[in-house]
């Protein structure tokens, strides 16, 4: 059966409480969750104040603050501040997104900050991605072609590159992936809402030749058909993508050549 | 702890080369679960609060005895099927090869009942 309550060494308990920063007026609470690996203790949560008179607008901006002026000790990974490189994917107010690209303005009250969900934590809001990448590697992302290669370049109509618009833009950070209870019950097995986008990204691009062995290697009752169209994924995604519907056209193709 | 690769774990077995036909089920029956299950409530319906004799009338006539009898077989494969599911998702290792064959056995036993008291009322 799925394990529904945390072990007792992940159970969260209550941390620090850090000082107020002098003379600001303009405080924001965050409580941001906080575990080392290597002191030996539960999580914590701990309570920090941002000035927010003095902060840029985005939770990034309060992190980076955090870290730079009130505790170098907190851990996150961050890299592009502009949502293209998907460091900073966090849950944040109970949503997974990007740090860099999801505004104070919207959010009511304190600002609440963990990881992605159901993911090993390395430290603070740093999950391991390992399986998560290796399970993308496992999609074949690259164009797999039979036919010489052409003297220029692989060529491609406007109507067919149209078709990898939605898909493309996706930059990996996990959020989906991690809102989904089927990828957090069975992600040893299902490929997940992300792995699954980029492999109808290389399915439906008109220049592969591999769309037969694609599919094969999809065709598993665990690595596509964990999806049952929960849709958190679309929910969830920081660009805006739906990568369940990509997984209900891989199905379409999965049924068109079967049936 | 075991030794593997990240990759190799992602691959594990590799593909079951299964699934579609599943899906495939799913969807069919559940479209035609929803147009026979509503005219079987309908008739068996009808039937309801009537005597004795009058059920046997209804269930002896071959449109509703035969619409029983799809209702049992499809609604029946259809609920094993989806139950199958939801073991999967939730449950691992011998719990779920355990409640699988239970399940599988619930669902035909059921209908084997189902037909069995069927056939005795409509012949």
């Amino acid at each position: 059966m799925v394990q529904l309550t945390l072990p007792k060494n992940s159970r969260i308990t209550t941390g620090k409480t850090w000082p107020k920063p002098d003379g600001a007026t303009n405080l924001r609470k965050f409580q941001i969750y906080r575990w080392n690996p290597d002191d030996g203790q539960n999580p914590r949560v701990d309570t920090y104040f941002v000035d927010m008179d003095n902060c840029g607008p985005m939770i990034l901006d309060a992190l980076i603050k955090i870290k730079n002026e009130i505790d170098p000790t907190l851990t996150f990974r961050r890299s592009c501040r502009e949502g293209i490189c998907g460091s900073c994917a966090m849950n944040i107010d109970g949503i997974n997104t990007l740090a860099c690209i999801y505004g104070m303005d919207e959010i009511k009250g304190d600002v609440k900050i963990y990881p992605l969900p159901h993911m090993p934590v390395v430290k603070d809001l740093i999950p391991d991605l390992n399986h998560f990448y290796a399970q993308h590697a496992s999609i074949m992302p690259w164009l797999e072609t039979k036919t010489n290669r052409p003297a220029k370049e692989w060529k491609q109509s406007i109507e067919d590159r149209k078709k990898l618009d939605g898909l493309y833009e996706c930059v990996m950070c996990a959020s989906c992936s991690t809102s989904c209870p089927s990828y957090w019950w069975n992600s040893d097995r299902y490929l997940g809402p992300a792995a699954l986008l980029h492999a109808y990204r290389w399915l439906i691009d008109s220049r592969d030749e591999a769309t037969g062995e694609r599919l094969d290697q999809l065709e598993d009752p665990f690595k596509l058909y964990r999806c049952h169209t929960i849709m958190n994924c679309a929910k969830t995604c920081p660009k805006g993508l739906n990568p369940a519907k990509a997984i209900a056209e891989i199905k379409k193709m999965m049924v068109s050549r079967a049936v | 702890m075991r030794y593997l690769t990240d990759r190799k774990r992602a691959v594990g077995k590799g593909a079951a080369g299964t699934g579609t036909e599943h899906h495939w089920y799913m969807q069919v029956s559940a479209v035609g679960l929803a147009l026979i299950v509503p005219t079987f409530i309908i008739i068996a319906g009808r039937a309801l609060g009537s005597d004795h004799a009058s059920v046997l009338e209804t269930f002896s006539h071959p449109i509703p005895a035969i619409l029983t009898a799809l209702v049992l077989v499809v609604g029946l494969q259809h609920f094993r099927r989806g139950a199958q599911i939801m073991i999967e998702d939730y449950w691992h290792g011998t719990t779920k090869k355990a409640a699988l064959i239970f399940t599988t056995v619930f669902s035909y036993g059921l209908t084997a009942t189902g037909l069995f008291a069927l056939a005795k009322i409509a012949l």
